[in-house]
């Protein structure tokens, strides 16, 4: 049982390594490299071996014209003298002739016998002929002669199967060695790839078993796996950000609405107890459902903070012209603010286009301006003004002439229900801010505050939103 | 009125059915949208306020797209838990006419479900409107009281116009702020009450009869006092 599972694992290793992509990848490289390497050896072959065998065939050719015009013009007689002649010229012993009358006995020629080779005339064979009790390689020619004669021309090719031996054990032995750098080759390609993914594969599966802190490790290569990673890393951030919102939420549900829950719950309750008649009971109910009312306020403004902050809204950005929307803006809080004696002070282009969520960034400059006007005290002037203080930019800043707030909770502002000390007597919840910086993030932008009037006794707030005007 | 409630909770169904009751409607309640369609599309009602999600295979959203699709007209109110922007282009995308997020005030729900009654006959392109001696003039956007003119500034002046179109109905904060200024959240601050209060300064002051009213726990009224 045990040896057969573990065979079973091996052939499935061995099956898993053939599919794995490292190995098609090297499989490939492998395969073409050993193509190149065929065509090497090929150009080579046809450079030696076939320039060999193509110098012999011409110089049979040329013998075999000569000894043709010998026949025409001089007959048998003429063709035995020139097989004399060019048999004693032939220092090298290469040449092969045989001339044989029409009984097939030898007229001239250095071979002794005729060959077995095709009867045609005027055709080509490679033979092993026997000279001298030799039996050697040779290339031949049948000459198509009259008269019953046979004429035969050919040279000894020793030297060239010598050449071809040799040729063909030194390309077998190079491809042999071919195919083991290949097969190396392959092999370390294969690693190499899998040792550069191990490090994304193991960070991914850390992250699905759930250590969101995981990050692929980036080399200092800069490459294709680098990039993947970064973007997988980028990606990583984007999860743990949006991780880290639900989880604030949550904890803002936890802490901040169960305040508000539990003083309705208590209020009921009281009422329920010891309520001494039914018009007190009423105004405890009353007050339950304005407590109940508000704690639906900050659910409502919490989940619109999601929405912003998770960017889903980016479908719903459209063209708009930001300054129709403070003009908007101005004469809802211009009447807000001179009722409580204080002066709004305008100023922006006429047109202000960008792409974004009208809704949202109205909400965001709604939001500041509540500040403002709860802010300042009475007399005092608030500034709304806006502009492209860049390409693509959009700008939009309000300033108050209120307390302002010191850098320790101008750090923290903008975190949900976060309330600074002075403003914990008045309304609100502490979502506003927290709802402009996700406004400005999902603009591609940003929330800045600072004080209004540095070194004044009440230096006020400037909170200036910067927002992408592209989408 | 008549008018068709299809609500899954039974509690929020009980208390919507007996508050319209109250208010002198007459009011048919189903639980499953199924059965909801298939009344909506068989009986006349002057209105239907449906829950989005239902149980029984069919939703607001396709009660309303079949309805529509028949060339059903009944105005539609969505009452439901979905909040979120999208869901509520979905709902008026869909052919809903107005769209009201849980939980909600009883007196908010009533006052959207009259306003929604009486919009067919305003469909009637008026240029004049009067409420007693008050006159709003819809060609050259003047108004007048007791032949006297009313300044106003062009925002006021869209405060007053849907006042005046549904004089006698309580009109909420909510539904000025959608409908007047097209805003789609709550301010912190009751920014509606000082532009209301500034209206009323110029609409009221001087005269006898007060025409704006203001009405606890829900939102303004105009009407000529009885």
């Amino acid at each position: 049982m045990t040896v057969s599972s573990e065979d079973a694992g091996g052939w499935r290793d061995i099956g898993a390594y053939l599919k794995s992509a490292g190995f098609r990848f090297a499989a490939l490289f492998a395969v073409l490299f050993l193509a190149a390497m065929l065509g090497f050896a090929l150009m080579l072959w046809w450079g030696t071996a076939g320039t060999l065998s193509r110098q012999i065939d011409d110089a049979i050719r040329a013998d075999a014209l000569g000894l043709q015009e010998a026949w025409r013009t001089g007959g048998v007689a003429a063709v035995r003298e020139a097989i004399g002649e060019r048999l004693a010229v032939d220092i090298d012993d290469h040449a092969i002739y045989l001339l044989t009358d029409e009984a097939g006995l030898r007229l001239a020629g250095n071979l002794d016998r005729w060959p077995a080779m095709p009867e045609t005339p005027g055709s080509w064979s490679a033979e092993a002929v026997r000279r001298d009790g030799v039996v050697v390689p040779a290339r031949l020619y049948r000459l198509p002669l009259d008269q019953g004669h046979r004429l035969l021309v050919g040279r000894d090719a020793t030297d060239r199967e010598k050449l071809r031996s040799l040729l063909s054990e030194a390309l077998l032995w190079s491809f042999a060695v071919a195919v083991a750098f290949a097969l190396a080759g392959a092999a370390a390609l294969r690693r190499a790839l899998a040792d550069r993914l191990r490090a994304a594969a193991a960070t991914a599966s850390a992250i699905a078993a759930g250590d969101l802190s995981r990050r692929v490790p980036l080399s200092s290569q800069r490459d294709e796996f680098d990039q993947l990673g970064a973007s997988m890393n980028a990606m990583l951030d984007r999860i743990d950000q949006l991780m880290i919102g639900i989880k604030g939420v949550s904890d803002s549900i936890a802490h901040d609405l169960r305040t508000p829950i539990a003083r309705a719950r208590m209020r009921l309750e009281n009422a329920l107890l010891s309520a001494p008649d039914a018009e007190s009971l009423r105004a405890a109910m009353e007050t339950t459902v304005a407590d109940l009312d508000g704690i639906s306020r900050v659910f409502q403004a919490l989940l619109r903070i999601v929405e912003a902050e998770a960017g889903a809204r980016r479908a719903a950005f459209a063209p708009f012209d930001l300054a129709a929307v403070l003009t908007d803006a101005a004469e809802v809080y211009g009447a807000l603010a001179e009722e409580r004696g204080l002066h709004l002070q305008t100023s922006w282009p006429d047109r202000l286009e960008m792409v974004g969520d009208r809704d949202m960034v109205l909400q965001a400059v709604a939001n500041l301006l509540d500040n403002a006007v709860k802010f300042t005290p009475a007399g005092g002037t608030i500034r709304l003004s806006a502009g492209t203080p860049a390409r693509g930019k959009r700008h939009v800043s309000v300033s108050d002439e209120g307390p302002g707030l010191t850098p320790e909770d101008r750090a923290r502002a903008g975190e949900r229900f976060f309330r600074a000390d002075p403003s914990r007597a008045l309304p609100g919840a502490g979502l506003g801010l927290s709802l402009v910086k996700a406004v400005a993030a999902l603009h591609d932008g940003e929330l800045r505050l600072r004080d209004a009037r540095a070194g004044a006794e009440r230096p006020g707030l400037e909170a200036r939103l910067l927002l992408s005007s592209r989408a | 009125m008549q008018i068709l409630l299809v609500e899954d909770d039974a509690e929020v169904a009980r208390f919507v059915q007996k508050g319209l009751q109250e208010a002198g409607h007459i009011v048919e309640h189903v639980a499953n949208g199924r059965d909801g369609l298939f009344l909506a599309a068989v009986e006349p009602f002057h209105l239907l306020v449906l829950d989005r999600m239902l149980p029984g295979g069919v939703d607001g959203l396709r009660i309303v797209e079949t309805l529509r699709s028949q060339g059903n007209k009944t105005p539609v109110l969505f009452l439901t838990a979905l909040g979120a922007v999208d869901e509520r282009v979905k709902g008026l995308k869909a052919g809903g006419d107005d769209y009201l997020v849980k939980p909600f005030a009883f007196a908010e729900l009533l006052a959207r479900i009259e306003a929604l009654a009486r919009r067919p006959a305003m469909e009637v392109p008026a240029t004049k409107l009067t409420v007693a001696d008050l006159e709003v003039d819809l060609l050259s956007r003047t108004v007048t009281r007791g032949g006297k003119r009313i300044e106003v500034q062009p925002r006021e002046f869209r405060l007053l116009e849907h006042l005046v179109r549904h004089a006698g109905q309580v009109v909420t904060r909510t539904m000025l702020l959608e409908k007047v200024w097209d805003y789609h959240f709550d301010p912190q601050t009751n920014v509606i009450d000082v532009h209301v209060s500034r209206l009323r300064q110029k609409v009221d002051r001087g005269f006898d009869v007060p025409l704006i009213h203001t009405v606890r726990n829900a939102g303004y009224m105009i009407r000529a006092d009885a």
